[in-house]
């Protein structure tokens, strides 16, 4: 009983960790598997054929490609204008400051079904053809303010001391950006930058509100495809982006951590 | 090091009417300040009396909102803090956390091309015994190591000045004394001028060749350690550097080089030359506790004496503290080295006594 | 410790740049720009195409037809209602399973701490709709869940509840808010480990010695110093779940439809804008509020 309770957190822990962790496992193993019909849901027998296909799925992969795309893209371009605007609310007061605060959280508070049709009625309003470019232009909307949130709050954590000493031994403003700020703040960038791509990759509801109705990206082919039958080839990417993902993470991790524990 | 050590500093720091203002506060209210050439300076105040404020003036990181910075000949009041051959010591040290302790005593010097930065630079760890730490971070340090690259870093480049801001007082007292110790003899063997600013006067005392004491922007008082201790100007000063007993005096006579003045009706002598001479609101005697001494009532070669009761004794080893109630309710501290004479008890009646020139006066503020 | 007033003066206005007021400007002029012309603009000329009428055929005019809304909430409040209640248990369930997670991760998972946070991190990157997908393998009639709730008679609480139609998990209320939550789940526990991993553990023993038990140590303590997480965590779950209609359309049945289902419907299938219009501002409106009554409850400024 005692064991019980010093250790519940621990159980309740793990239990969480595995309603985090089975949908993956699910994905994982069904993308061995060859389904009798349409729809991959149920477990029929074990097959590489997936595996051995992996563009097998009529279009899946060149919508991948756009998705990747489009992913880089936006984060690069939401990366460089958060950056930017974060340093200018993470550093100076001016006058609608709080009001610029304001518009930077709202799009963060919309819904993306809000957004999107908002959107779409702009882009109508405009005459710009659905495509690409709109999708570009709607991923960096809804991303860049996350972009500044992220590295606003390195760039106020950064003790102003530190640029005062390089300022001190005769660095000139732009020579204490380069070597003392941007290296500190660099990881905020590079978490901003990487979670950018993530929403943009993942995103499927604003997406689908400015995508017209030929270009194609991969979270709107999941979608069409569980409306008719969803391919093996779908899980084999969830697979490998879910492993790509833990290797990058856990990279990422290993090296802060290692950095810490020489730290301590 | 050797350059340095040969190159003496050349430049005297000035400051004339320096000021800074915030809105409706005065941090520093036009001080005037001459600092020699190769001295080790301290300013000592309080906290907010505009000692940071100065030194942060003098390094170029704040804008003064008057009066002017000389260095040598040279007018660097509108110079900014990368270009001025002065060097800080930050409180916090605010070394580099991305770069190894070689990288950060190394900055300065490849900010200014000098070639052999990495030989300069591991001289100047040499100099701070840490060496052998080049490749490390600077969290990977103690505080003290991190404090000691934080000077070598500022004195690699042989500035004009170098600033210390309380670089001592995040460290325990231990490591402080030491590193008390250790900063007097770096700046003895660099011959650079050394500006520190600190609240702690037994430090200020201990390291500065000249002191300067703040209180509310203004500079109270300037000398030497020994000069403010024994005659200081003011109460601020007199009761900021260790402790005082203070006794109210009227003058009733002047003969001389000796005066008699009383208090609460009791005749003592004066030294005529340590009157100020303009104290409108009165004046006041002062006496350190370790200059009383205990004496029998009929001894009669003491000629300022008081009588009294002792309230309360404490005993510290080296010496012990009474404080005596006078009989008008003002308590005197002394302090009884421990060397063999008799200690009072409480409640005795004892009689103090202190030579006429061990005794200072100051104006009532 | 000296010098804290002019320190702190000097810090928090530093005006000492030289090249003052046009460098934050032309900072922030790209994002600001983006922000105005894609979301602003945007935001107007929604709120003036719901006061419209007219047809996709003949074209919209501005009619400050405001009678749109009323009808917009006459029809649709059940889907309204059900997104916020959806949403909220979803919310409420991330944070009832994200704190002990959280907590374990922060101050009980020694040398797995950093396997686990990226583990929690990497579905971030894995395709959402490939892994609710997943969850209808998962919640499958026959498969052991199911069978679980069945046997356990867990399955007749749920349908006590009105959260599952009949005997099968698939399909239902119940499928849709785990979907939700399951979605969100490491937007609740990142912000909230990051809370809790900064808490100085001695805060306990502190609270332990001043004789509180484990429950007062909790809602005295640890709760309030975590409010800032827990508010962030909320947040970042309800914001995009109330708007969500993936999980409610891939998990649930024709029961289940949320706001975001109706307002995609109405903007690209049937074609009524004004009517779309003016549910997307009802929508946002009634978020916003909500956000700000919130986060002036939970008195904490920080937004996100």
């Amino acid at each position: 009983m005692r064991w019980l309770r010093k250790n519940l957190i621990v159980i309740i822990g793990l239990l969480v960790m595995a309603y985090i962790l089975i949908p993956n496992i699910v994905v994982v193993v069904f993308s061995f598997n060859k389904p009798a019909g349409h729809y991959n849901y149920e477990w029929s027998q074990f097959s590489l054929d997936a595996w051995l296909d992996p563009c097998g799925a009529p279009g899946m992969c060149d919508a991948l490609g756009l998705s990747l795309w489009i992913g880089i893209a936006s984060a690069t371009i939401s990366t460089i204008m958060g950056t930017m605007a974060a340093f200018a609310l993470g550093r100076y007061r001016f006058i609608g400051r709080s009001f610029t605060n304001l518009l930077v959280f709202f799009p963060m508070a919309t819904p993306e079904v809000v957004m999107g049709a908002s959107l779409l009625t702009l882009f109508i309003s405009m005459g710009l053809e659905s495509g690409q470019t709109t999708i570009l232009i709607a991923h960096i909307l809804f991303t860049v303010s996350f972009v500044i949130t992220t590295v606003k709050a390195r760039v106020a954590s950064l003790d102003p001391a530190l640029e005062q000493a390089a300022a001190d031994l005769y660095a000139t403003p732009a020579q204490t950006f380069w070597k003392v700020t941007f290296p500190l703040v660099a990881p905020g960038i590079g978490a901003g930058a990487l979670l950018a791509f993530a929403l943009s990759f993942d995103d499927y509801i604003v997406t689908n509100f400015n995508a017209g109705a030929t270009t194609l990206t991969f979270p709107m082919f999941v979608w069409g495809a569980s409306q008719r039958g969803t391919p093996v080839q779908i899980n084999v990417i969830g697979t490998v982006m879910f492993l790509g993902a833990v290797a990058i993470v856990g990279i990422a991790q290993a090296i802060g951590a290692r950095r810490r524990k020489v730290d301590a | 090091m050797t350059e340095a050590t040969q190159r003496k500093a050349q430049g005297e720091l000035r400051l004339v009417e320096l000021e800074r203002r915030y809105d409706d506060f005065v941090a520093v209210n036009g001080i005037e300040l001459d600092v020699p050439p190769g001295s080790f300076f301290a300013l000592l105040g309080p906290s907010g009396c505009g000692k940071t404020t100065t030194l942060r003036m003098i390094a170029g990181l704040e804008e003064p909102s008057g009066g002017r910075i000389f260095l040598g000949t040279e007018d660097i009041t509108n110079t900014r803090a990368h270009q001025r051959r002065v060097n800080t010591v930050f409180q916090s040290y605010a070394l580099f956390p991305h770069l190894n302790i070689l990288d950060n005593v190394g900055f300065g010097l490849r900010q200014l091309k000098v070639a052999d930065w990495k030989t300069k630079a591991m001289q100047a760890l040499e100099l701070v015994k840490l060496a052998d730490r080049a490749k490390q971070k600077p969290r990977q340090l103690s505080g003290g190591m991190q404090q000691r690259v934080a000077l070598a870093r500022a004195i690699v480049n042989e500035p004009e000045v170098l600033l210390l801001d309380e670089p001592l007082g995040a460290l325990d007292l231990k490591l402080r004394r030491e590193m008390q110790i250790e900063l007097k003899r770096i700046q003895q063997e660099v011959g650079i001028t050394f500006i520190h600013v600190t609240h702690d006067q037994e430090e200020a005392m201990t390291m500065a060749d000249t002191v300067a004491v703040m209180r509310a922007g203004n500079i109270e008082q300037l000398g030497a350690p020994a000069e403010l201790y024994d005659k200081p100007a003011t109460a601020f000063v007199a009761n900021f550097l260790g402790q005082s007993n203070l006794l109210p005096i009227e003058v009733t006579s002047i003969t001389g080089e000796r005066a008699t003045v009383s208090s609460h009706g009791t005749s003592l002598v004066v030294e005529a030359a340590a009157i100020p001479s303009e104290a409108p609101d009165g004046l006041r005697l002062g006496i350190r506790p370790e200059k009383l001494r205990l004496v029998e009532a009929t001894d009669t070669t003491w000629t300022n004496k008081l009588s009294g009761e002792v309230s309360d004794a404490s005993f510290t080893g080296v010496s012990t503290t009474y404080l005596v109630r006078m009989p008008w309710g003002q308590e005197l501290t002394v302090t009884q080295p421990n060397d063999g004479t008799a200690r009072a008890e409480l409640g005795d009646q004892v009689t103090i006594a202190w030579d006429p020139h061990h005794a200072f006066m100051i104006g009532v503020d | 410790m000296a010098l804290v007033v002019p320190v702190g003066r000097a810090s928090r206005k530093r005006p000492a740049r030289k090249r003052g007021t046009f460098t934050p400007l032309l900072l922030l002029a790209p994002a600001m720009l983006w922000l105005t012309i894609f979301f602003v603009i945007p935001t107007f000329s929604l709120a003036s195409q719901s006061l419209q009428t007219g047809d996709i055929d003949n074209g919209f005019t501005l009619t400050w037809h405001f009678q749109t809304y009323a009808d917009a909430l006459s029809r649709y409040w059940p889907q309204f209602l059900r997104s916020l209640v959806f949403a909220g248990s979803a919310t409420l369930i991330t944070l009832l399973v994200g704190y002990p997670l959280a907590w374990f991760i922060a101050h009980r998972s020694g040398p797995f701490k950093t396997m686990l946070l990226v583990l929690v991190i990497a579905p971030f990157f894995t395709n959402f709709l490939i892994r609710t997908l997943a969850w209808i393998t998962i919640l499958t009639d026959n498969g052991p869940v199911t069978g679980f709730f069945r046997a356990t008679g867990l399955i007749n609480v749920l349908r006590w509840l009105g959260l599952v139609g009949n005997d099968t998990l698939l399909y239902s209320p119940f499928a849709v808010i785990a979907g939700l939550a399951y979605n969100f789940l490491p937007f609740m526990v990142l912000p909230l480990y990051t809370s809790l991993e900064r808490m100085d553990m001695r805060l306990l023993d502190a609270a332990g010695d001043l004789y509180a038990n484990g429950w007062q140590t909790f809602w005295k303590v640890i709760w309030p110093l975590s409010l800032p997480g827990v508010v962030s965590g909320t947040l970042l779950t309800f914001i995009p779940a109330a708007g969500d209609f993936i999980n409610s359309k891939l998990l649930g049945n024709t029961q289940t439809t949320m706001i975001g289902q109706v307002i995609d419907a109405q903007f690209l299938r049937v074609l009524d804008y004004p009517m779309a219009a003016a549910l997307s501002f009802i929508l946002m409106a009634t978020i916003i509020v909500m956000v700000g009554l919130y986060v002036r409850a939970a008195g904490t400024e920080e937004l996100v």
